[in-house]
This record gives C-alpha cells, sequence and structure tokens, in this order.
C-alpha cells in the first residue's frame, strides 16, 4: 500500500525480524511470478491523514441493503454533507474484498457511480474517484474490470487541472492498465497514449509520479512492443521524459524513477531506439547515472536504494553490461578505461560473485584484445595475481573467460607468460585439465607458457 | 566501486586526454580453441538477466522498499467558502477547493454557465451551440470535431461523431459531454427550460447524477448571440 504520509512515524505493529522475513517471502513470490510471466502490481493510493481523521476504524463488510442506502443517500440527499458522509462510507467499506464484490454485483451501481464521478458536486466526484480507485486496486479481475465504463472520463479528466483529482484518475488507471489485455484493448482507441502526453506536461510533481506509474503499466504489458510503444514514441512523451531525467537542481526522484522504469521497458524492448538516441537519450542516461553515483558517495539517504551501487550488488551486473558494451568496440573507451585508473577498481569486483566475475573479465578481455598498445597498460600490475585467484574459482565460466584473458596477454604482452610461470601459473591451470570445456585452452596455455 | 572524479569530469563534457591507443591486432588471438570476441550484448525484456531488477521494482510499487519521493503537505484551514458569485461551497482544505473551483469553475461557458472538464470541451461546446457561423457552415462542411484528445477527424453532424466516438473510440453511448443540442439553429432564449428539463429528468426529479454542466443554483436564460461574433473568448475564467 502506497501511502501518502510516509514522512510520519508509525510504531512497528511487528518485529524487525518478521518484516525481514515478509519481505523475503515477497521476494520470492516475485520471482516465481516473473518466471510465469504473471509479474502484476499495483499501487494503492489511501490518504492516511484523510484515515485518521475518519477515526480509522476496521472497514466493515456491507451488505447489498447498505449499499443501496449509501448509494441512495449520495445520488439523492438533500443536505450537502449527507451526501458526502453516504460515499466516504461507501468508499471505505469498499477497502473490503467481499464488500467490492457485492458491490459490482448490484445492478446499476456501477452507473450510479459514474453518474457521481461525473456530476456537478467536486467532493462527490473526489469520493466516487475514490472509490472507483479501491476497485481498480482489487486482485479480482471481475472487479477490477467492472470499473471500466469510467475509463472515457478518467482519461477525459486528465485534461483537467485539479492536481489531486487527475493524480488520483491516474493511479486508477495504471491500476486497470495492468489487471488484462482486455482492459488495455479499450483504453488504447480511447485515446489514453494522447492523454497521457497532454498530461505529462503538468507542473505537478504529484501528477508527474502517477503519469509515470501509470505509464510504466502500460509499457510494461506484453503486447506493448507491438501495440502500445510505437505510438509512445510517436508521441511528446519520450521527450518530455528525458527533461524529467536532467540531472540537477530541479530533479524529482519520486518522479526519476517512474519514468526511468519507462525508459527501460522501451529500450529493452527495441523497437526503436535510435529515435531516443537523436533525442539525447545516452547522454541524459550516463550524466544522471553520474549525478546519482555522486550522491551516493555524500549521502547514506536510505530512500536511494535503487541508485547505491555499492550497495547493491544487483546493479553490478547492469553496470558492467553498460560498460562491456562501451567498450566492445571502442579504442576511445577502452583508452579511457585504462587513463581513468578504472581497472583496478574492477578487479575488486572479481570476489563479488561469479557472474560479476565473468562480466569484470569480459570487460576486461574488451580491453586487452585491442592489441599490444592495451595489454602495455594492463602491466604489471593486480592483474596476474587476480588472474590466478579466478583460475582457483570452480565457476567454469569464469575459468573460461580467465583463459580467454591470458591467451591475449601471453600474445602482445612481452614477459606475461613468464612472469605466469614464475607465479606457479601451471599449477594453477592443472586443477582444471580435466575439465571438459576447458582443456583444450588449459593445454594451449600451458605449451604457450612453456614455449613461446 | 568509487568513481574517480576525473571521470566525472571528462563525462560531463570536459575536453577529452590523449588520442585512442592505437589498436593492432594479431590473428592468432581468439582462434580455436579460444574464442574471444568482443560482441554487444542484448538482452530481450524477458531476460533473466532482468529478474533482480524487475523484482526490486515490483518490491517498490508494492510499498516493500521505502519510496523515494517526499510526501506533499495537506494542511487543513478554518472553513471557507467559494468567492465566486452564486457559489456558496464551503471547505475545510485547500485542496479540496482547488478541485471544486477547477472542476465548477475553470472551465465554464459564459453562455450558458455549463462547466466542462477540460478546454477542449468547452471550446467544442461554445462552436457548436452558441456560435451561429459553426451552423452556417456546418450545413456544407464536416464541421463537428471528435472530442477525443490527439483524434484529428471531423463530422458532418453530432450524430456522425458520435458514432464514431463508440465505434472507434470505444466511449459509452451515453458519453455526459457530448449531449446533442435539442433544436437546431443558435441557443435562444428557451433554451434555459431546455436546460433544466435535461438536468432534471422528465420526472423533475434529479437524474441518476447530474451532469457536470450547470454550476450555480439557477440557470439564467443565455443572452442573445451577437450576429457573427465568433465566441472563443467567452469563457467564464473568475479570478479570486
Amino acid at each position: 500500500m502506497w501511502s501518502r504520509e510516509r514522512g510520519r512515524l508509525k510504531p512497528l505493529r511487528c518485529g524487525v525480524e518478521e518484516l525481514r522475513c515478509r519481505r523475503r517471502e515477497r521476494e520470492a513470490a516475485l520471482r516465481k511470478a516473473r518466471r510465469e510471466q504473471q509479474l502484476v502490481s499495483k499501487r494503492l493510493l489511501r490518504d492516511e491523514a484523510l484515515e485518521e481523521a475518519e477515526e480509522g476504524c476496521v472497514a466493515v463488510i456491507f451488505g447489498e441493503a447498505e449499499i443501496q442506502q449509501f448509494l441512495r443517500l449520495a445520488q439523492r440527499g438533500t443536505e450537502e454533507k449527507e451526501r458526502e458522509g453516504a460515499l466516504v462510507s461507501l468508499r471505505r467499506g469498499l477497502q473490503r474484498p467481499e464488500t467490492q464484490q457485492t458491490f459490482i454485483r448490484l445492478e446499476g451501481s456501477i452507473r450510479t457511480l459514474v453518474g457521481l464521478l461525473t456530476s456537478n458536486r467536486a467532493l462527490l466526484q473526489l469520493e466516487a474517484a475514490r472509490c472507483l480507485h479501491e476497485l481498480s486496486h482489487s486482485e479480482q479481475s471481475a472487479v477490477v474490470e467492472a470499473c471500466l465504463p469510467a475509463t472515457s472520463y478518467l482519461l477525459t479528466y486528465l485534461s483537467g487541472h485539479s492536481s489531486d483529482f487527475i493524480e488520483l484518475c491516474l493511479y486508477t488507471l495504471g491500476n486497470l492498465i495492468v489487471e488484462s489485455e482486455a482492459v488495455r484493448r479499450q483504453l488504447l482507441p480511447q485515446g489514453i497514449v494522447p492523454a497521457l502526453a497532454a498530461c505529462i506536461q503538468s507542473p505537478h510533481l504529484t501528477v508527474l509520479e502517477a503519469l509515470g506509474y501509470a505509464l510504466s503499466q502500460l509499457l510494461q504489458a506484453k503486447e506493448a512492443p507491438e501495440k502500445i510503444i510505437p505510438s509512445v514514441l510517436g508521441s511528446t512523451l519520450p521527450q518530455h521524459m528525458l527533461q524529467l531525467l536532467q540531472p540537477g537542481p530541479k530533479l524529482n526522484l519520486g518522479v526519476a524513477v517512474e519514468f526511468a522504469w519507462c525508459l527501460h521497458y522501451i529500450i529493452c524492448s527495441q523497437v526503436n531506439n535510435a529515435l531516443l538516441i537523436t533525442q539525447g537519450a545516452l547522454s541524459t542516461l550516463g550524466l544522471l547515472l553520474l549525478d546519482l553515483a555522486g550522491a551516493v558517495q555524500r549521502t547514506e539517504d536510505a530512500g536511494l536504494e535503487l541508485f547505491l551501487l555499492q550497495k547493491q550488488p544487483s546493479l553490478l551486473p547492469e553496470g558492467l553490461w553498460l560498460l562491456n558494451n562501451l567498450t566492445a568496440n571502442s579504442p576511445s573507451f577502452c583508452t579511457s578505461l585504462l587513463s581513468l585508473d578504472l581497472i583496478e577498481p574492477l578487479l575488486h569486483l572479481l570476489s563479488v560473485s561469479n557472474v560479476v566475475s565473468v562480466l569484470v573479465l569480459t570487460v576486461l578481455c574488451n580491453v586487452a584484445e585491442k592489441g599490444p598498445a592495451y595489454c602495455q597498460r594492463l602491466w604489471p600490475g593486480p592483474l596476474l595475481s587476480s588472474l590466478l585467484d579466478t583460475l582457483a574459482f570452480s565457476d567454469t565460466e569464469v575459468v573460461g573467460q580467465s583463459l580467454e584473458l591470458l591467451q591475449l596477454l601471453f600474445l602482445y604482452q612481452p614477459g606475461a607468460a613468464q612472469a605466469f610461470l614464475q607465479q606457479s601459473g601451471l599449477q594453477a591451470l592443472q586443477r582444471h585439465e580435466e575439465v571438459a570445456q576447458l582443456q583444450d585452452r588449459v593445454h594451449a596455455l600451458q605449451q604457450i607458457a612453456l614455449h613461446g | 566501486m568509487q568513481l574517480p572524479p576525473a571521470l566525472h569530469a571528462r563525462l560531463a563534457g570536459a575536453p577529452g586526454s590523449a588520442e585512442p591507443l592505437p589498436v593492432e591486432r594479431n590473428p592468432a588471438a581468439g582462434t580455436a580453441p579460444f574464442r574471444f570476441a568482443p560482441r554487444l550484448v542484448r538482452f530481450p525484456r524477458e531476460h533473466d538477466f532482468f529478474e533482480d531488477g524487475d523484482v526490486q521494482r515490483h518490491l517498490y510499487l508494492q510499498d516493500v522498499l521505502t519510496q523515494v519521493g517526499g510526501a506533499p503537505e495537506r494542511p487543513r484551514v478554518p472553513e471557507f467558502t467559494c468567492q465566486v458569485a452564486g457559489c456558496c461551497q464551503a471547505f475545510g482544505a485547500l485542496d479540496d477547493y482547488e478541485h471544486h473551483y477547477h472542476a465548477l469553475h475553470g472551465n465554464v461557458c459564459s453562455f450558458c454557465e455549463r462547466a466542462f472538464p477540460s478546454g477542449r470541451l468547452l471550446d467544442a461546446h461554445i462552436l457548436e451551440w452558441h456560435d451561429s457561423l459553426f451552423q452556417i457552415l456546418a450545413e456544407r462542411q464536416d464541421m463537428y470535431q471528435c472530442l477525443v484528445e490527439g483524434c484529428t477527424e471531423k463530422f458532418r453532424t453530432s450524430r456522425d461523431r458520435k458514432e464514431h466516438l463508440v465505434m472507434r473510440h470505444l466511449y459509452p453511448v451515453d458519453f455526459r459531454f457530448d449531449k446533442p443540442r435539442k433544436s437546431r439553429g443558435p441557443a435562444m432564449p428557451g433554451a434555459a427550460e431546455q436546460v433544466l428539463a435535461e438536468t432534471l429528468g422528465d420526472d423533475g426529479v434529479p437524474s441518476e447524477g447530474d451532469a457536470m454542466e450547470v454550476c450555480s443554483e439557477h440557470v439564467e436564460p443565455p443572452p442573445e448571440p451577437a450576429g457573427e461574433r465568433r465566441a472563443y473568448s467567452h469563457r467564464c475564467l473568475t479570478r479570486i
């Protein structure tokens, strides 16, 4: 549940260990869901201040009669306060799945709600929108899809001016979008992409973050590469997104996180990355990464979890992947890596994990394969002892990549083979003589080392 | 991995240092049994490589990780009323008032005081309901603009447009911001009763949620439209 009042200290209702355990369970569930291509998460916008003002008691389950009563009062009550109160009660009741089910099965209920959403009473509109939002967050498809009659209005309201209301509409749309392809098949012809493109010009950060969320859900869809991304790329959305990712004093992290994910979904779908590059995506993202890394070194804000390169080993593969693609075919990037003394920091990463080690060694191979001038700069130094260490690994991919690097060093750097022998390199090689994927290369290196 | 300050400066656009080192390859490099060759790597979106990142993303969405944005302040103030003439709504919070203002007083037609959710819908309304030149042109060409943002189609009649909205854009048949005018020709003083009739429904009781149009309690008859004068500038943007 994403709540609005995040800065407040709330008493922990359970211990730290329980929280950790819950997180591990959630993580495991998410991994499983991803493997089954069922990764769906929604956001719930609940105003905790509002709830506390209403003496937040646990929502009661309402039956048909009660729901009908609330709807009737909301529609036709004589007193303004009475009408609002009825809708507020309904909204709180809709926090319960049982009440949601009863509600959607009641004839005319959605129609009435949509009527209130489009009424001339602003507060009723807001409460009706909150009711829809609760429904949109449900795990039951039937409940979520019951909201479909409201979508044309939610989209229409995106071009209004009331930031709170627009924010609510966006989160509701985001939840609906991720529910099913059927929902998206309605939203796309209704013009969701142009509506978002118009809305992204809003100056309100809360609106922008909500928009980023909704858009990220749209871009994450299975059919996005064929059916959604082309029209997004054809709109003004990409240039606005990149603008919102510019580093500097105006950068808002909550907003940036959402649009960074949007860009990721677009880019890895490989629909038209050239277009993004012409719009300056590379420089924007590169500078942003640097800016954030710099910020990380200055502060240890827990909220920057997503960007802590050191603290999150899971980000190293991505960083190294980037380095691989930068250095693979570029002598100038390889030269930069050398002249900026990045080799030693890279070598430090060799003990993190097998995946990371393979990536580090690949980057080093990218540099070494460019010839003697490059290998000369890799030598002497900690490289040899690091390689001898990696030869002690049991992972065949890590060892294999080390062997490739050794071949390049032996080829281009006079004295490398000699030094290798002197530091008991042959013994290090021996343990892999029988390994199927490695033996040919091991023997070849032994020959080169001994006979030149 | 600590980033050396020189790297930051370089990538931020400071003048680069020396030329790239000369490349000089030996054909023996990477030949059997060796196989290394530098290659660009691209991962498709479902690749396992992205699993960790995706999991992080969803933990964040589910609020298991700390949100990075700050929560905006929502001050409550002593009750006050809307200052727009004819409106007496009371509020206890500025945000509620903001929504009320934009919903009811933001895009208001000065002819008939209907409020619209956006400038686009208001403009279409003024053209179609209060502009006599529009009516004349509409007899000869497609003037009814599609209401969906981003769609540039135009239609001969309001009914054709409605059909387009329903068939092409999957809009509801009773979309509330596309009410057709009951009479042909520019809006006449008698329209006031029409407006009332529409809002109240046949039995005089407010129909299922009043359409979000009439902003004040009573409706005044719209002024006679002044001949050929285009009505674009007639908007009720009240300033506090």
